[in-house]
């Protein structure tokens, strides 16, 4: 299925385990916030663990995107850009919070997001200062996730919190391969997939 | 100006894998101390009148425009309300992307023979649950004297810590806060000197 949300919105989907996800920027300097939440509806996004096990301060293609639990939530599996911000998180969005209740969830579950399409750049100071890059994504950049689970994945096209450009749509492609080889990863990602291969997906 | 009477309320030593929840007034003052050198103190900190608006790494982060914490940064909730504010830091620097270990992330990171090692999510887990604070309420911590250099490239690594004996690191509330902490008990990185080592806690209000 293909959908596109406008900018200043907020949607969410289900995406079953071996299924991809890409999203496509429909405009210059688009940004999407993303949480993800696993099969059991508990276990969820962990971006420290994230970085950290993959030894990473940004998202990129190549990395296994790991939850609370130690589990593989999606693999990025591609992306036109190497670097999207998991550091600087999201404004309160009313949207997104509403799409969460839709759910059963609430507030609470207001996590550590991705900000897909999105670069604050990290300085070699003394406080590792940050600056936001903008424009990063063109109209026409894409990222790919596979999900490793059952996931729900919401998405928000607010901008950037430290944007001061405007709201840019997002396209959402969801696509049923019958099988989709692993990238080159690290072990740390490889045996979280593993783990995750073996009990839930 | 007003002076206003403060006295010691808190003078406990956490010993090194153990943690503690302290209820902290609006203006009171915490103190951490690194009692014996690179010890990473996992700490969240939460409206004590609404464990919803609870501390928020990735607000405090952009809202400083600088990724570590150190004297003046304003810690910052999931509403972007100030919780408190680093006032003294003899150490310099602390983390708040590293995040906490747990069992089940220590599997993924150094193997299975980790399984049951104590973890700092066990530790929040319990003394959490008096507040409220269960699965759905954690979220990413600050690691007071932790050392987690990130760099313009995009790199991120633990490294062993800045702080020595003594150091310590003071925050002042700007409303009534839990502070849950967490000693941590990671031993298979040099997060904590590869040797985990009580800290002491002191309070004024």
């Amino acid at each position: 299925m293909n959908h596109e949300i406008p900018g200043d919105a907020a949607w969410s989907v289900p995406v079953r385990a071996g299924r991809t996800v890409t999203l496509t920027a429909l405009a210059d300097g688009a940004n999407a916030t993303v949480l993800i939440i696993g099969a059991d509806r508990l276990d969820r996004l962990n971006i420290p663990d994230t970085l950290k096990s993959q030894m990473s301060a940004r998202i990129k293609p190549g990395m296994v995107l790991m939850s609370d639990r130690g589990l593989a939530l999606a693999t990025v599996l591609a992306s036109t850009l190497d670097w999207h911000d998991g550091l600087t998180g999201a404004l309160p969005d009313r949207l997104l919070l509403l799409e969460l209740t839709k759910h059963g969830f609430g507030e609470a579950d207001l996590h550590g997001c991705i900000n897909f399409f999105s670069k604050v750049a990290v300085a070699d100071d003394p406080r590792a200062s940050l600056a936001y890059i903008p424009y990063h994504a063109h109209a026409g950049d894409t990222v790919t996730l596979r999900a490793d689970q059952d996931l729900l994945i919401f998405v928000s096209t607010a901008p950037h919190a430290l944007s001061d450009g405007p709201a840019a749509g997002v396209a959402v492609q969801l696509e049923s391969p019958a099988h989709v080889e692993d990238p080159v990863l690290r072990e740390e990602a490889v045996r979280a997939l593993r783990l995750t291969r073996e009990l839930i997906a | 100006m007003t002076i206003t009477a403060t006295t010691v309320a808190l003078d406990s030593v956490v010993e090194a894998g153990d943690g503690a929840l302290v209820s902290v007034p609006a203006g009171g003052r915490l103190r951490i101390v690194d009692l014996h050198g690179n010890q990473a103190v996992d700490t969240l900190f939460y409206d004590a009148h609404d464990i919803d608006n609870r501390y928020s790494a990735f607000d405090t982060i952009r809202e400083q425009r600088a990724v570590f914490l150190t004297t003046g940064s304003r810690l910052i909730s999931t509403r972007l309300d100030e919780l408190a504010v680093i006032t003294d830091d003899t150490c310099g620097r602390h983390d708040t992307v590293g995040g906490a270990c747990s069992q089940e992330s220590n599997v993924i990171r150094y193997g299975e023979f980790t399984r049951h090692q104590h973890a700092c999510r066990q530790t929040f887990l319990r003394y959490g649950a008096e507040a409220g604070i269960g699965q759905r309420q954690l979220t990413h911590n600050i690691n007071f004297f932790m050392n987690v250099p990130v760099t313009s490239t995009g790199g991120l690594t633990f490294e062993d810590g800045l702080s020595a004996p003594g150091k310590y690191v003071e925050v002042t509330a700007s409303r009534d806060l839990f502070a849950l902490i967490s000693n941590c008990p990671q031993v298979n990185n040099p997060c904590n000197g590869w040797d985990p080592t009580p800290i002491q806690l002191l309070g004024w209000w």
